[in-house]
C-alpha cells in the first residue's frame, strides 16, 4: 500500500486549486496604481553601427512619459555574468559589458537599443514604431567555427576576438595519449547539439514599482530565483542596496533554465520606474521571448572513445565549440564547463578523460542553461559514441555498457566529480523488463511486415543535481555559495509556515514540502503551508534551478525542523516536568520516555508564545527556527532509457511507439510529482530529438522566432511514458536521501531516440551512422539516399 | 469607443472598448478575469481559449466588439456552483495534469468541448483534439488521461505512474 501522507505519498497538489480557476497570480496579472508601459524597440539586424537614434517625434506622441536609448545606461553595471571560468593557460575568460540598452552597437537580431515608456501600451507601441534608428549594418559573426577564423567579424570591438575561453580539463596530457596509443579501437563522433528555445509557456514579464517616499524598488518578475536577481540587479548594475530592494517572483508559468538568468528587462523597468517615479511594467510577445530570452545547448562536438582489445573503455576525448551568443548570460560560462566536462566520464569506468571546450561569441541571443544545461550534452556525445562503437564491433549496445558500468562506489572519475552512491545495472535491468526486450524481435518484424522498419535505441545517463558545494564552486570560478536557506515560522496555535529560499514554478513545492515537515512532526500537512518568491517574506535563497530544489533547500528546511523539534522538546520537557532527553515526538505528540505523559504539539506552541508557564530563564519564547544548508557534494541521479521506433522509409518520417525510463532518484517525497517531472522532461528531450531547432540563417537572421516556424511538440506528437524510480540508491550526504528528478529526462532521452532511429534504418540495410538532431523526415530520408 | 455588452460567466457586463481591444485583453485587463493567458502572438498555444456562444474560441483572435451580445465563458466560470472543482477539473487534480499552471486554462476550455462533442474519447482523439493547445511541463501524458478519466473511462491501465 502507497502511503496516504507524509515522505512517499503521491498526494494531489495544492497549488492545483487556484491553478484550474484561473486565479493562480502570475506577474501579469498584477497592475499597480499608475502603471506605465514599456516597449523595446529591438535590433533587427544580427551586428549594426548604432549611427543615431532619433527620440524626437516619438517623444511628441500622445501618452508617452520618457524614452531611453542605451545613453542613459552609460552610469549603470552592465549585466553581470555570475561564473569565471579560466582558460588552459589560466587566463580569465573574455567578459565584455553588457550593457542594458545597446550603447554603439547593437550584437544580435532582438537586442533591444531603446524603450518607450508611455500611459498605455497601445501607445507605447506606436511611439516606438516612430523612433528612426540609422543603424550601419555590419557582417556577422553566426558559424562558431567561422568566427574563430582570422578576420572574422568582431562580436565586442574591445576584444581581440571572438573566443571566450579555450577550456581544458581531466585527465592530463600523457594518459590520454597512452589511452589512444594503446587502443584497439577507436570510435570517432562528430555531431551538433542543436540550439533549443526553452519556451516556458508564460513568457517573460517584468514590473518596476518605486516609492520615493522611503526610496524603495519592488520588482514583480517571471523568475526562478528572486534573491538571485536582487542580488545581481542590486549589487552590479543599478547600484540599489538589498534593504532598498524587494524582488517579486510570484506565481511562474515554467521556467526550464531560461528564468534563472538576470535581464536587461528587469534593470530596465526598476531604473526607469526610479527615474519617471511611475511604476512600468513590460510583457514580452512571445516574439520577443524568441529573440530576447537565452537559447540552450548549440554544441559542436568531437568525441572519441579508445577501447583496448576486450572492449573495455580506456580512454574518451573530447572537443566542443559552445556558443555563447553576443553577450555572457548569468550562467552562460559554466553551462559547457563545470556542468558538462565534468558529466563526461558517465556511467562508466574509463580511467582517462579529457574535455575541451572552446566557448565563442556570435551575433546571435545569448546561450545559457537549460533544463540539463551542459549534461544533456555531455550525454548526448558519450550515448552516441557507446552506440556507434557497439555496431563498428558487432556487440550488444546494453551488453558492452553494462560491461563498463562503475560498480563501486564512491567512485571518483578522471573529471573531478566524486559520485556517491548509484546502482547502473540495476537501473538497466529494470529498463529491460519495461521494454519487453524479448518481445522486441517479433515486433520488429511485425513492423516488417507492414513495410516499416522498427529500432530499439537504449542509453544511460548520469547526471550533477544539487548544485553545491559553495567552497567547491568558489574554486571553480562561481561568484556566489551555492546553499539554500530556509525558515520554519510555527504559529501559537501550531500552525506552520515555512520559508524556503527555492522557488516553484511547476515542481509542485507548495505540496511535497509540506510532506516532508509534516512527517517530521506527526501533524497534519493541512497545518503547513509553504511561502516562497518573495525576498521581503523569505531570508534567502538561491532558487531553484538543477534540480535542486529538495536536495538544498529541502535539506535547510529539514535542518530548521530538526531545530524546531530540539527547542519544542525543551519546552515540553518543562511543561512535563521531565528532562528534554527524555521526551519522545510521534503523531504530534511529546512523551517522556516510558511513560504516559505526553503534551500534545499545539500545547507546546502554545507555551512557546504565551510563556506563562515557561522556562524564561533558560530559552526564549517563540518558536521559529532558521537554517542554511550547504550540501557536501553534488547528487547522482542516473538510469537507464530506452527508446522504440517505427520509420517509415517512404517518407522518413518516425513514430515513437514505446517510451521507457528507470530512473534512481534517491529517495522520493511525492512519486506523483516525480513522475510527471520525468514525463516533462522526456516531452522536452524528444522535442529536442525529433522537432526542435532554433535556425540562425548565414546573416544572423533568426528564422525560428515564432511557434509557426519553431516546432513545439505537441499532444499528437508524444506517446505515453514508461516511468519507474523503484531503483533506489539514496544519496549519502543529504539528510533525506533525495537526488533530484527535474532534468532526468530531457537529459536522458535525446540519444535513446536518436540511437533507436540510426537501429531502425540500419535494420533496413542503411548502413548510417549518424544523423544530426532534430531527425526530421527530411533528414532521415536524406541519411537513406546516402 | 464602442460600447460591447455581454454575459461573461453567467453576469451581464458592459464596458467601452476601442474597435482593436483583443477579446484577451478585454477579459483580462477591463474585466480582471486574469484565467484567460496569453502565451504566444500566432494564436498557437491555445492558452486563452474560452467558449463564445458555446464554441472554443482563441480568445487572441478575436476582438471584444465581435462578442457583443454574446454568452462567454472562461475557465473562472468552469468550477460548480457552490465552488467545488468540476469533474474535469478534478480529473486533472486527481491525475496530475498540470504542473506550472499556465496552459491549464486553455486545456480545461478544450477539453470540455471536446467531452461535449465526444462523451468517450480514445486516446488518439484527444491528442488529435488538443491540436491547439501547447504544454511545455507535462509532455501531455497526464493531460490526456485526465481528459480520458474525466469522460470516466478507466485509465489504470495507462503506462505506469
Amino acid at each position: 500500500m502507497p502511503k496516504d501522507h507524509g515522505i512517499g505519498a503521491p498526494q494531489k497538489r495544492r497549488e492545483d486549486v487556484r491553478f484550474l480557476t484561473g486565479t493562480g497570480k502570475y506577474t501579469d496579472d498584477i497592475n499597480v496604481y499608475g502603471q506605465t508601459y514599456c516597449v523595446f524597440v529591438r535590433s533587427d539586424v544580427a551586428h549594426g553601427r548604432i549611427i543615431s537614434i532619433d527620440t524626437a517625434e516619438a517623444e511628441a506622441m500622445p501618452g508617452v512619459v520618457r524614452i531611453f536609448t542605451g545613453k542613459d545606461f552609460e552610469d549603470v553595471g552592465g549585466v553581470p555574468c555570475g561564473w569565471l571560468v579560466t582558460d588552459r593557460n589560466g587566463e580569465p575568460m573574455k567578459e565584455p559589458r553588457h550593457p542594458v540598452l545597446a550603447q554603439g552597437k547593437v550584437r544580435h537580431v532582438g537586442d533591444p537599443y531603446a524603450a518607450v515608456v508611455a500611459d498605455t501600451l497601445q501607445e507605447a507601441r506606436d511611439a516606438a514604431e516612430a523612433i528612426v534608428a540609422d543603424i550601419e549594418e555590419l557582417d556577422a559573426a553566426v558559424n562558431m567555427k567561422a568566427a574563430l577564423e582570422p578576420g572574422a567579424p568582431r562580436v565586442h570591438d574591445d576584444l581581440s576576438d571572438n573566443l571566450c575561453y579555450d577550456w581544458l580539463f581531466g585527465s592530463d596530457q600523457d594518459a590520454i595519449d597512452k589511452a589512444f596509443s594503446e587502443a584497439a579501437h577507436v570510435t570517432t563522433l562528430e555531431l551538433v547539439n542543436n540550439r533549443l528555445v526553452a519556451n516556458p509557456m508564460e513568457p517573460r514579464v517584468a514590473l518596476g514599482e518605486y516609492a520615493r517616499a522611503n526610496d524603495e524598488s519592488t520588482l514583480y518578475t517571471t523568475s526562478q530565483n528572486p534573491h538571485v536577481i536582487r542580488l545581481l540587479m542590486g549589487a552590479f548594475v543599478l547600484g540599489i542596496p538589498e534593504h532598498k530592494l524587494r524582488v517579486v517572483a510570484p506565481d511562474v508559468g515554467g521556467g526550464f533554465g531560461t528564468k534563472i538568468f538576470h535581464y536587461a528587462e528587469e534593470a530596465f523597468v526598476t531604473f526607469a520606474s526610479r527615474k519617471i517615479n511611475r511604476p512600468v511594467k513590460w510583457t514580452s510577445t512571445r516574439s520577443e521571448a524568441f529573440m530576447s530570452d537565452a537559447h540552450g545547448r548549440d554544441h559542436v562536438s568531437k568525441i572519441e572513445l579508445a577501447l583496448d582489445g576486450d572492449n573495455n573503455f580506456i580512454g574518451l576525448r573530447t572537443d566542443t565549440y559552445a556558443n555563447m551568443g553576443a553577450y555572457l548570460s548569468t550562467f552562460a560560462s559554466c553551462t559547457p564547463t563545470w556542468l558538462h566536462g565534468t558529466l563526461m566520464a558517465g556511467n562508466y569506468k574509463t580511467p582517462a578523460v579529457q574535455v575541451n571546450v572552446k566557448a565563442v561569441f556570435t551575433n546571435t541571443v545569448p546561450v545559457d542553461a537549460y533544463r540539463g544545461a551542459g549534461r544533456p550534452e555531455a550525454t548526448y556525445q558519450l550515448e552516441r559514441v557507446v552506440d556507434k562503437a557497439a555496431r563498428e564491433l558487432g556487440v550488444d549496445p546494453i551488453a558492452l555498457r553494462r560491461q563498463n558500468f562503475i560498480t563501486e562506489f564512491p567512485y571518483a572519475t578522471p573529471v573531478a566529480v566524486e559520485y556517491d552512491t548509484g546502482d547502473y545495472g540495476a537501473t538497466m535491468d529494470k529498463l529491460e523488463e519495461m521494454i519487453d526486450r524479448p518481445g522486441f524481435a517479433a515486433r520488429r518484424e511485425e513492423s516488417k511486415a507492414r513495410g516499416m522498419l522498427r529500432g530499439l535505441g537504449v542509453n544511460c545517463y548520469i547526471e550533477a543535481c544539487g548544485i553545491a558545494p559553495s567552497n567547491l564552486v568558489g574554486q571553480l570560478g562561481a561568484r556566489a555559495g551555492l546553499y539554500d536557506a530556509a525558515t520554519v515560522r510555527v504559529n501559537a496555535t501550531g500552525s506552520i509556515s515555512v520559508m524556503v529560499g527555492a522557488h516553484s514554478h511547476g515542481q509542485g513545492h507548495e505540496t511535497a514540502f509540506p510532506q516532508v515537515v509534516a512527517e517530521m512532526l506527526g501533524i497534519d500537512e493541512s497545518m503547513i503551508d509553504i511561502v516562497h518568491g518573495d525576498t521581503s517574506r523569505i531570508p534567502f535563497g538561491m532558487g531553484t534551478y538543477g534540480s535542486r530544489s529538495l536536495a538544498v533547500c529541502g535539506s535547510a528546511m529539514v535542518r530548521a525542523t530538526e531545530k524546531i523539534i530540539n527547542k519544542a522538546k525543551k519546552i515540553a520537557g518543562h511543561l512535563l516536568e521531565a528532562s528534554d532527553a527524555d521526551i519522545e515526538l510521534k503523531d504530534g505528540q511529546f512523551t517522556v520516555a516510558g511513560t504516559d505523559k505526553s503534551v500534545a504539539w499545539g500545547d507546546v506552541t502554545l507555551a512557546a508564545y504565551v510563556p506563562h508557564n515557561y522556562p524564561l530563564e533558560d530559552i526564549e519564547p517563540g518558536l521559529e527556527e532558521t537554517a542554511f544548508y550547504d550540501p557536501s557534494n553534488f547528487t547522482y541521479p542516473s538510469g537507464a532509457y530506452a527508446c522504440e521506433v517505427e520509420l517509415d522509409p517512404e517518407t522518413g518520417r518516425v513514430t515513437i511507439e514505446r517510451f521507457a525510463a528507470a530512473d534512481d532518484f534517491g529517495n522520493v517525497i511525492n512519486p506523483m510529482i516525480v513522475t510527471g517531472q520525468v514525463h516533462g522532461g522526456i516531452a522536452q528531450g524528444v522535442g529536442q530529438a525529433l522537432m526542435e531547432s532554433c535556425i540562425y540563417d548565414e546573416d544572423g537572421q533568426l528564422i525560428s522566432a515564432s511557434y509557426m516556424d519553431y516546432a513545439m511538440p505537441r499532444a499528437e506528437d508524444m506517446p505515453f511514458f514508461q516511468v519507474d524510480h523503484s531503483c533506489v540508491t539514496p544519496c549519502t550526504h543529504n539528510p533525506l536521501g533525495v537526488k533530484g528528478c527535474g532534468e532526468a529526462g530531457a537529459i536522458g532521452s535525446p540519444p535513446a531516440v536518436v540511437n533507436a532511429v540510426l537501429d531502425a534504418l540500419n535494420s533496413g540495410g542503411h548502413s548510417v551512422d549518424h544523423i544530426d538532431m532534430p531527425v526530421s523526415p527530411h533528414r532521415v530520408w536524406q541519411a537513406m539516399q546516402g | 469607443m464602442t460600447k460591447v455588452t455581454m454575459t461573461v460567466n453567467g453576469k451581464a457586463v458592459s464596458k467601452e472598448v476601442s474597435g482593436n481591444t483583443l477579446m484577451t485583453e478585454f477579459l483580462r485587463d477591463e474585466l480582471r478575469l486574469t484565467g484567460t493567458h496569453v502565451g504566444c502572438d500566432t494564436s498557437q498555444c491555445g492558452a486563452c481559449v474560452i467558449h463564445v456562444n458555446g464554441q472554443g474560441i482563441k480568445a487572441c483572435s478575436m476582438f471584444a466588439v465581435e462578442a457583443s451580445g454574446a454568452d462567454v465563458t472562461t475557465i473562472e466560470g468552469m468550477a460548480n456552483a457552490d465552488g467545488s472543482l468540476s469533474v474535469l477539473q478534478q480529473a486533472f487534480q486527481d491525475h496530475h495534469g498540470l504542473q506550472c499552471g499556465f496552459c491549464t486554462p486553455g486545456m480545461v476550455m478544450t477539453a470540455a468541448k471536446l467531452l461535449e462533442e465526444n462523451p468517450a474519447p480514445t486516446e488518439h482523439e484527444v491528442r488529435d483534439y488538443l491540436e491547439g493547445n501547447i504544454c511545455r511541463c507535462t509532455g501531455y501524458h497526464n493531460i490526456v488521461k485526465a481528459i480520458m478519466a474525466a469522460s470516466g473511462q478507466d485509465v489504470s491501465g495507462i503506462a505506469a505512474e
